[in-house]
Protein backbone atom coordinates (compact mmCIF):
# COMPACT_ATOMS: atom_id res chain seq x y z
CA UNK A 1 0.00 0.00 0.00
CA UNK A 2 2.85 2.31 1.17
CA UNK A 3 4.86 1.15 -2.51
CA UNK A 4 4.10 4.14 -4.11
CA UNK A 5 6.17 6.40 -1.58
CA UNK A 6 8.66 3.76 -1.25
CA UNK A 7 8.98 4.30 -4.92
CA UNK A 8 9.84 8.14 -4.39
CA UNK A 9 12.53 7.53 -1.63
CA UNK A 10 14.18 4.86 -4.32
CA UNK A 11 13.90 7.01 -7.16
CA UNK A 12 15.54 9.95 -4.84
CA UNK A 13 18.53 7.76 -3.67
CA UNK A 14 19.44 6.05 -7.14
CA UNK A 15 19.30 10.10 -8.91
CA UNK A 16 21.59 11.12 -6.37
CA UNK A 17 24.35 7.57 -7.01
CA UNK A 18 23.60 7.85 -10.58
CA UNK A 19 24.74 11.58 -10.73
CA UNK A 20 22.89 12.81 -14.11
CA UNK A 21 24.06 9.18 -15.83
CA UNK A 22 21.66 7.16 -17.18
CA UNK A 23 20.20 4.36 -15.13
CA UNK A 24 19.28 0.83 -16.69
CA UNK A 25 18.87 -0.72 -13.68
CA UNK A 26 18.47 -0.79 -9.49
CA UNK A 27 19.35 -3.95 -7.43
CA UNK A 28 17.37 -4.06 -4.29
CA UNK A 29 17.23 -6.05 -1.13
CA UNK A 30 14.15 -6.52 -0.05
CA UNK A 31 13.58 -9.18 3.39
CA UNK A 32 10.41 -11.23 3.48
CA UNK A 33 9.66 -9.35 6.84
CA UNK A 34 9.35 -6.18 4.41
CA UNK A 35 5.27 -5.89 3.70
CA UNK A 36 6.24 -4.76 0.36
CA UNK A 37 4.58 -6.10 -3.03
CA UNK A 38 7.26 -6.31 -5.66
CA UNK A 39 4.71 -6.26 -8.28
CA UNK A 40 3.01 -3.07 -6.76
CA UNK A 41 6.64 -2.10 -6.08
CA UNK A 42 7.54 -1.96 -9.96
CA UNK A 43 4.06 -1.01 -10.75
CA UNK A 44 4.46 2.28 -8.73
CA UNK A 45 8.13 2.47 -9.77
CA UNK A 46 6.90 2.88 -13.52
CA UNK A 47 4.47 5.43 -12.27
CA UNK A 48 6.99 7.66 -10.15
CA UNK A 49 10.00 7.60 -12.75
CA UNK A 50 8.09 7.71 -16.12
CA UNK A 51 8.91 10.84 -17.58
CA UNK A 52 11.48 11.58 -15.39
CA UNK A 53 15.54 11.04 -15.87
CA UNK A 54 14.99 7.48 -14.30
CA UNK A 55 12.48 6.29 -17.10
CA UNK A 56 13.25 2.98 -18.48
CA UNK A 57 15.24 1.85 -15.53
CA UNK A 58 14.37 -1.64 -14.56
CA UNK A 59 14.04 -2.62 -11.07
CA UNK A 60 15.49 -6.03 -9.96
CA UNK A 61 14.62 -7.41 -6.59
CA UNK A 62 16.24 -10.22 -4.23
CA UNK A 63 14.26 -11.36 -1.66
CA UNK A 64 15.86 -12.13 1.25
CA UNK A 65 14.85 -14.73 3.21
CA UNK A 66 13.79 -14.01 6.94
CA UNK A 67 15.98 -16.41 9.40
CA UNK A 68 16.13 -15.80 13.16
CA UNK A 69 18.45 -17.24 15.23
CA UNK A 70 17.19 -18.73 18.83
CA UNK A 71 18.74 -16.99 22.23
CA UNK A 72 18.09 -20.50 23.94
CA UNK A 73 19.40 -23.44 21.76
CA UNK A 74 21.14 -21.28 19.01
CA UNK A 75 19.88 -23.22 16.19
CA UNK A 76 18.81 -20.99 13.15
CA UNK A 77 15.41 -21.24 11.59
CA UNK A 78 14.18 -20.13 8.48
CA UNK A 79 10.33 -18.46 8.27
CA UNK A 80 7.67 -19.56 5.90
CA UNK A 81 4.72 -18.56 5.22
CA UNK A 82 3.43 -16.83 8.57
CA UNK A 83 6.62 -15.36 10.19
CA UNK A 84 6.12 -17.54 13.70
CA UNK A 85 8.88 -15.08 15.26
CA UNK A 86 10.21 -18.37 17.28
CA UNK A 87 12.84 -21.23 17.21
CA UNK A 88 12.09 -23.79 14.93
CA UNK A 89 13.70 -26.15 17.14
CA UNK A 90 13.27 -25.70 20.35
CA UNK A 91 10.14 -23.02 20.25
CA UNK A 92 11.78 -20.56 22.16
CA UNK A 93 10.45 -16.90 21.39
CA UNK A 94 13.34 -15.32 22.42
CA UNK A 95 15.48 -14.92 18.81
CA UNK A 96 16.81 -12.45 17.09
CA UNK A 97 15.76 -11.75 13.28
CA UNK A 98 19.16 -12.45 11.33
CA UNK A 99 17.64 -11.21 8.26
CA UNK A 100 14.54 -10.59 6.34
CA UNK A 101 14.21 -6.90 7.48
CA UNK A 102 16.36 -5.78 4.57
CA UNK A 103 15.14 -2.98 2.09
CA UNK A 104 17.61 -0.83 0.62
CA UNK A 105 19.02 -0.04 -2.42
CA UNK A 106 21.90 -2.53 -3.12
CA UNK A 107 23.57 -1.44 -6.45
CA UNK A 108 22.82 0.56 -9.66
CA UNK A 109 23.50 -0.13 -13.35
CA UNK A 110 24.33 2.91 -14.99
CA UNK A 111 25.30 3.67 -18.40
CA UNK A 112 27.08 6.32 -20.78
CA UNK A 113 26.45 10.26 -20.13
CA UNK A 114 24.55 9.39 -23.96
CA UNK A 115 22.89 7.00 -24.06
CA UNK A 116 21.86 5.96 -27.79
CA UNK A 117 20.28 2.18 -26.66
CA UNK A 118 16.83 2.96 -26.02
CA UNK A 119 16.36 -0.53 -24.89
CA UNK A 120 16.65 -0.76 -21.54
CA UNK A 121 15.43 -3.96 -19.75
CA UNK A 122 12.33 -4.39 -18.75
CA UNK A 123 11.01 -5.52 -15.38
CA UNK A 124 8.73 -7.84 -16.53
CA UNK A 125 7.62 -9.66 -19.44
CA UNK B 1 8.80 13.04 -12.08
CA UNK B 2 4.69 13.50 -12.83
CA UNK B 3 1.98 14.45 -10.92
CA UNK B 4 2.61 11.49 -8.30
CA UNK B 5 5.28 13.10 -6.70
CA UNK B 6 3.67 15.01 -4.36
CA UNK B 7 5.34 16.11 -1.49
CA UNK B 8 4.65 18.63 1.09
CA UNK B 9 5.92 17.05 3.87
CA UNK B 10 9.14 18.23 3.18
CA UNK B 11 11.20 15.23 3.15
CA UNK B 12 12.43 13.64 -0.25
CA UNK B 13 13.66 15.14 -3.75
CA UNK B 14 14.39 18.51 -2.06
CA UNK B 15 17.05 18.24 -4.92
CA UNK B 16 14.08 18.60 -7.89
CA UNK B 17 11.61 20.91 -5.92
CA UNK B 18 13.01 24.54 -5.54
CA UNK B 19 9.45 25.56 -5.32
CA UNK B 20 8.31 23.95 -2.22
CA UNK B 21 9.10 25.40 0.78
CA UNK B 22 10.77 22.57 2.67
CA UNK B 23 12.15 22.47 5.95
CA UNK B 24 15.06 19.77 6.06
CA UNK B 25 15.12 20.32 10.07
CA UNK B 26 15.99 16.98 10.00
CA UNK B 27 19.01 17.30 8.09
CA UNK B 28 20.72 15.10 5.83
CA UNK B 29 23.70 13.97 7.77
CA UNK B 30 24.33 10.69 5.37
CA UNK B 31 26.32 12.33 2.68
CA UNK B 32 24.81 12.22 -0.65
CA UNK B 33 27.69 10.22 -1.99
CA UNK B 34 27.70 6.26 -1.46
CA UNK B 35 31.17 5.75 0.77
CA UNK B 36 29.27 6.67 4.23
CA UNK B 37 28.88 3.73 6.63
CA UNK B 38 26.49 1.77 7.16
CA UNK B 39 25.85 -0.43 10.39
CA UNK B 40 24.09 -3.51 8.62
CA UNK B 41 26.72 -5.43 8.11
CA UNK B 42 24.40 -8.91 8.47
CA UNK B 43 23.64 -7.57 5.25
CA UNK B 44 26.73 -8.00 3.26
CA UNK B 45 28.05 -11.39 2.83
CA UNK B 46 24.51 -12.65 4.37
CA UNK B 47 23.72 -12.39 0.59
CA UNK B 48 24.49 -15.65 -0.58
CA UNK B 49 22.46 -16.06 -3.69
CA UNK B 50 20.70 -19.43 -1.72
CA UNK B 51 18.88 -17.11 0.13
CA UNK B 52 17.86 -14.39 -2.23
CA UNK B 53 15.58 -15.25 -4.87
CA UNK B 54 15.17 -13.03 -7.94
CA UNK B 55 11.79 -11.59 -8.88
CA UNK B 56 10.93 -11.30 -12.68
CA UNK B 57 12.27 -12.13 -15.77
CA UNK B 58 16.13 -11.33 -15.93
CA UNK B 59 17.23 -13.36 -18.87
CA UNK B 60 17.02 -10.53 -21.25
CA UNK B 61 19.54 -8.63 -18.75
CA UNK B 62 22.21 -6.91 -20.49
CA UNK B 63 25.49 -6.36 -19.09
CA UNK B 64 27.73 -3.62 -20.08
CA UNK B 65 26.89 -0.78 -18.18
CA UNK B 66 28.98 0.17 -14.96
CA UNK B 67 28.06 -1.61 -11.81
CA UNK B 68 27.78 1.14 -8.95
CA UNK B 69 27.30 -0.40 -5.12
CA UNK B 70 24.96 2.43 -3.26
CA UNK B 71 24.24 -0.08 -0.30
CA UNK B 72 21.86 2.77 0.80
CA UNK B 73 18.23 1.79 3.35
CA UNK B 74 15.29 2.88 1.62
CA UNK B 75 14.44 3.77 5.44
CA UNK B 76 17.44 6.11 5.96
CA UNK B 77 15.84 9.27 5.37
CA UNK B 78 12.79 8.57 7.26
CA UNK B 79 14.99 7.39 10.25
CA UNK B 80 17.38 10.50 9.93
CA UNK B 81 14.08 12.06 10.28
CA UNK B 82 12.47 10.19 12.95
CA UNK B 83 15.60 10.35 15.10
CA UNK B 84 15.41 14.04 14.67
CA UNK B 85 11.78 14.47 16.06
CA UNK B 86 13.11 11.71 19.00
CA UNK B 87 15.24 14.33 19.84
CA UNK B 88 13.21 16.96 19.89
CA UNK B 89 10.93 15.09 22.21
CA UNK B 90 13.46 14.48 24.54
CA UNK B 91 14.98 17.89 24.68
CA UNK B 92 11.16 18.99 25.56
CA UNK B 93 10.96 16.33 28.00
CA UNK B 94 8.07 14.89 25.75
CA UNK B 95 7.07 11.11 26.19
CA UNK B 96 5.74 10.07 22.45
CA UNK B 97 3.39 7.57 21.10
CA UNK B 98 2.84 6.03 17.92
CA UNK B 99 -0.90 4.64 17.98
CA UNK B 100 -1.68 2.63 14.95
CA UNK B 101 -5.06 0.47 14.13
CA UNK B 102 -6.80 -0.10 11.45
CA UNK B 103 -9.59 2.00 10.43
CA UNK B 104 -13.17 1.58 12.47
CA UNK B 105 -11.26 0.39 15.36
CA UNK B 106 -12.30 2.89 17.93
CA UNK B 107 -9.21 4.66 18.37
CA UNK B 108 -10.16 8.24 18.50
CA UNK B 109 -12.95 7.37 21.07
CA UNK B 110 -10.17 5.76 23.18
CA UNK B 111 -8.22 9.01 22.85
CA UNK B 112 -11.11 10.90 23.48
CA UNK B 113 -11.88 8.92 26.62
CA UNK B 114 -8.19 9.30 27.25
CA UNK B 115 -8.08 12.83 27.16
CA UNK B 116 -11.54 13.53 29.13
CA UNK B 117 -9.74 11.20 31.93
CA UNK B 118 -6.54 12.89 31.69
CA UNK B 119 -7.40 16.50 31.02
CA UNK B 120 -6.46 17.57 34.94
CA UNK B 121 -3.52 18.91 35.22
CA UNK B 122 -2.22 16.62 32.42
CA UNK B 123 -0.58 17.98 29.66
CA UNK B 124 -1.35 15.87 26.12
CA UNK B 125 -0.37 16.86 22.58
CA UNK B 126 -2.04 15.20 19.59
CA UNK B 127 -0.77 14.52 16.45
CA UNK B 128 -4.17 13.38 14.41
CA UNK B 129 -3.51 12.04 11.28
CA UNK B 130 -6.10 10.98 8.96
CA UNK B 131 -6.18 11.35 4.98
CA UNK B 132 -8.77 13.39 4.46
CA UNK B 133 -11.21 15.56 7.29
CA UNK B 134 -10.99 17.17 10.56
CA UNK B 135 -13.77 15.42 11.72
CA UNK B 136 -10.79 13.08 14.10
CA UNK B 137 -9.52 16.17 15.35
CA UNK B 138 -13.27 17.94 16.40
CA UNK B 139 -13.66 14.95 18.44
CA UNK B 140 -10.86 15.63 20.75
CA UNK B 141 -10.91 19.09 21.04
CA UNK B 142 -12.42 20.58 24.20
CA UNK B 143 -10.12 18.32 26.42
CA UNK B 144 -7.15 20.78 27.08
CA UNK B 145 -5.32 19.24 24.71
CA UNK B 146 -2.84 20.57 22.07
CA UNK B 147 -4.43 19.16 18.69
CA UNK B 148 -2.26 19.17 15.60
CA UNK B 149 -4.04 18.30 12.25
CA UNK B 150 -2.26 16.29 9.52
CA UNK B 151 -4.53 15.53 6.68
CA UNK B 152 -2.25 13.38 4.27
CA UNK B 153 -4.62 13.16 1.24
CA UNK B 154 -4.13 15.59 -1.72
CA UNK B 155 -7.78 15.28 -3.39
CA UNK B 156 -7.14 11.77 -5.17
CA UNK B 157 -5.89 9.37 -2.27
CA UNK B 158 -3.21 10.27 0.08
CA UNK B 159 -0.66 8.80 2.30
CA UNK B 160 -1.76 5.11 4.06
CA UNK B 161 0.86 6.09 7.06
CA UNK B 162 2.48 8.98 8.72
CA UNK B 163 6.28 9.50 8.32
CA UNK B 164 8.73 10.91 9.89
CA UNK B 165 9.07 14.32 7.84
CA UNK B 166 4.83 14.66 8.34
CA UNK B 167 5.05 14.18 12.02
CA UNK B 168 7.89 16.95 11.84
CA UNK B 169 5.40 19.72 10.07
CA UNK B 170 2.99 18.75 12.64
CA UNK B 171 5.00 19.66 15.40
CA UNK B 172 5.29 23.23 13.95
CA UNK B 173 1.66 23.52 15.92
CA UNK B 174 2.83 22.12 18.84
CA UNK B 175 4.00 23.80 22.05
CA UNK B 176 6.08 20.70 22.84
CA UNK B 177 7.72 22.47 26.13
CA UNK B 178 4.33 22.35 27.52
CA UNK B 179 3.37 18.98 26.74
CA UNK B 180 4.11 15.91 28.53
CA UNK B 181 2.66 13.53 26.30
CA UNK B 182 2.21 13.54 22.62
CA UNK B 183 -0.40 10.87 21.61
CA UNK B 184 0.24 10.39 17.78
CA UNK B 185 -2.85 9.08 15.91
CA UNK B 186 -1.51 7.37 12.52
CA UNK B 187 -3.76 6.68 9.55
CA UNK B 188 -6.47 3.93 10.10
CA UNK B 189 -4.59 0.91 8.25
CA UNK B 190 -2.62 -2.10 9.56
CA UNK B 191 0.42 -2.61 6.81
CA UNK B 192 2.04 0.70 6.28
CA UNK B 193 2.00 2.69 9.64
CA UNK B 194 4.26 -0.82 10.88
CA UNK B 195 7.31 0.78 8.91
CA UNK B 196 7.81 3.95 9.16
CA UNK B 197 9.19 5.29 12.58
CA UNK B 198 7.68 8.73 13.41
CA UNK B 199 10.18 8.83 16.44
CA UNK B 200 7.66 7.82 18.88
CA UNK B 201 9.22 6.46 22.44
CA UNK B 202 7.02 3.57 22.43
CA UNK B 203 3.72 1.99 19.96
CA UNK B 204 0.50 0.39 20.72
CA UNK B 205 -2.47 -0.39 18.49
CA UNK B 206 -6.05 -0.03 19.11
CA UNK B 207 -7.94 -3.64 17.63
CA UNK B 208 -12.03 -4.16 18.12
CA UNK B 209 -13.26 -7.73 18.52
CA UNK B 210 -15.03 -7.24 15.52
CA UNK B 211 -11.75 -7.48 13.35
CA UNK B 212 -11.55 -11.65 13.87
CA UNK B 213 -8.79 -13.39 15.65
CA UNK B 214 -7.09 -13.93 12.62
CA UNK B 215 -5.63 -10.67 12.42
CA UNK B 216 -2.24 -10.73 14.12
CA UNK B 217 -1.72 -13.79 11.62
CA UNK B 218 -2.66 -11.50 8.60
CA UNK B 219 -0.79 -8.40 10.15
CA UNK B 220 2.10 -9.43 11.50
CA UNK B 221 4.45 -7.06 11.15
CA UNK B 222 1.77 -4.48 12.76
CA UNK B 223 1.25 -6.82 15.61
CA UNK B 224 5.03 -7.19 16.06
CA UNK B 225 5.57 -3.61 16.17
CA UNK B 226 3.78 -2.49 18.92
CA UNK B 227 4.26 -2.86 22.67
CA UNK B 228 1.09 -2.75 23.42
CA UNK B 229 -2.38 -3.79 22.07
CA UNK B 230 -5.87 -2.12 23.29
CA UNK B 231 -8.40 -5.07 22.53
CA UNK B 232 -11.57 -2.72 22.50
CA UNK B 233 -15.23 -2.80 21.73
CA UNK B 234 -15.06 -5.58 24.36
CA UNK B 235 -18.97 -4.96 25.50
CA UNK B 236 -19.82 -6.69 22.58
CA UNK B 237 -18.03 -9.83 23.19
CA UNK B 238 -21.63 -11.22 23.79
CA UNK B 239 -22.99 -11.05 20.49
CA UNK B 240 -19.97 -12.19 18.57
CA UNK B 241 -18.22 -15.26 18.26
CA UNK B 242 -14.89 -13.94 18.66
CA UNK B 243 -12.60 -16.72 20.55
CA UNK B 244 -10.70 -14.60 23.09
CA UNK B 245 -7.85 -17.10 23.86
CA UNK B 246 -7.63 -18.00 20.08
CA UNK B 247 -6.49 -14.23 19.53
CA UNK B 248 -3.78 -14.46 22.21
CA UNK B 249 -2.68 -17.58 21.15
CA UNK B 250 -2.18 -15.86 17.67
CA UNK B 251 -0.91 -12.71 18.90
CA UNK B 252 1.69 -14.82 21.31
CA UNK B 253 2.83 -16.09 17.77
CA UNK B 254 3.71 -13.04 16.16
CA UNK B 255 4.64 -10.80 19.28
CA UNK B 256 5.07 -13.14 22.66
CA UNK B 257 5.90 -10.15 24.78
CA UNK B 258 3.01 -7.55 23.89
CA UNK B 259 0.90 -6.00 26.42
CA UNK B 260 -2.58 -6.95 25.95
CA UNK B 261 -5.36 -4.21 27.44
CA UNK B 262 -8.96 -5.31 27.11
CA UNK B 263 -11.19 -2.24 27.16
CA UNK B 264 -14.73 -0.60 25.62
CA UNK B 265 -14.99 2.88 25.06
CA UNK B 266 -18.01 2.74 25.40
CA UNK B 267 -18.50 1.60 28.98
CA UNK B 268 -15.11 2.26 30.39
CA UNK B 269 -13.45 -1.08 30.94
CA UNK B 270 -9.73 -1.20 31.10
CA UNK B 271 -9.26 2.40 30.93
CA UNK B 272 -7.78 2.57 33.73
CA UNK B 273 -4.99 -0.08 32.58
CA UNK B 274 -4.64 1.75 29.64
CA UNK B 275 -3.91 4.91 31.07
CA UNK B 276 -1.56 3.71 33.44
CA UNK B 277 0.17 1.96 30.89
CA UNK B 278 0.27 5.69 29.33
CA UNK B 279 1.97 7.02 32.26
CA UNK B 280 4.14 4.23 32.84
CA UNK B 281 6.58 6.00 31.02
CA UNK B 282 5.88 9.72 31.37
CA UNK B 283 5.53 12.51 33.75
CA UNK B 284 1.30 12.48 33.22
CA UNK B 285 -0.17 10.98 36.45
CA UNK B 286 -2.47 8.32 35.68
CA UNK B 287 -5.14 10.00 37.75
Amino acid sequence: MHELSLSRQIAAIVERAADGRPVREVELDVGHLRQVVPETLEYCWGLVVGGGPLDGAALRIRRIEAVVACRECGASTTLRGIPMIRCGTCGAAAVDVVSGEEFLVRSIEVGDADPTDGESPTTKE
Amino acid sequence: MGRFHRHDDGSVHAHEHSGHAHEHSHGHEHSHGHEHEHDHDHEHGAHDEARAELIGDHSGYRTGGERIDVLERIFDENDAAAAANRARFDDAGVTAVNLMSSPGSGKTTILAKTLERLQRGARIGIVEGDIETSIDADRLRGFGAQISLLNTGNGFGGECHLDAPMVARALRDLDLPSIDLLLIENVGNLVCPAEFDVGAHRRAMVFSVTEGEDKPLKYPVMFRSVEAVVVNKTDLLPYLDFDVELFERNLMTVNPTATVIYASAKTGEGLDEWLAWLAADSAVAAD
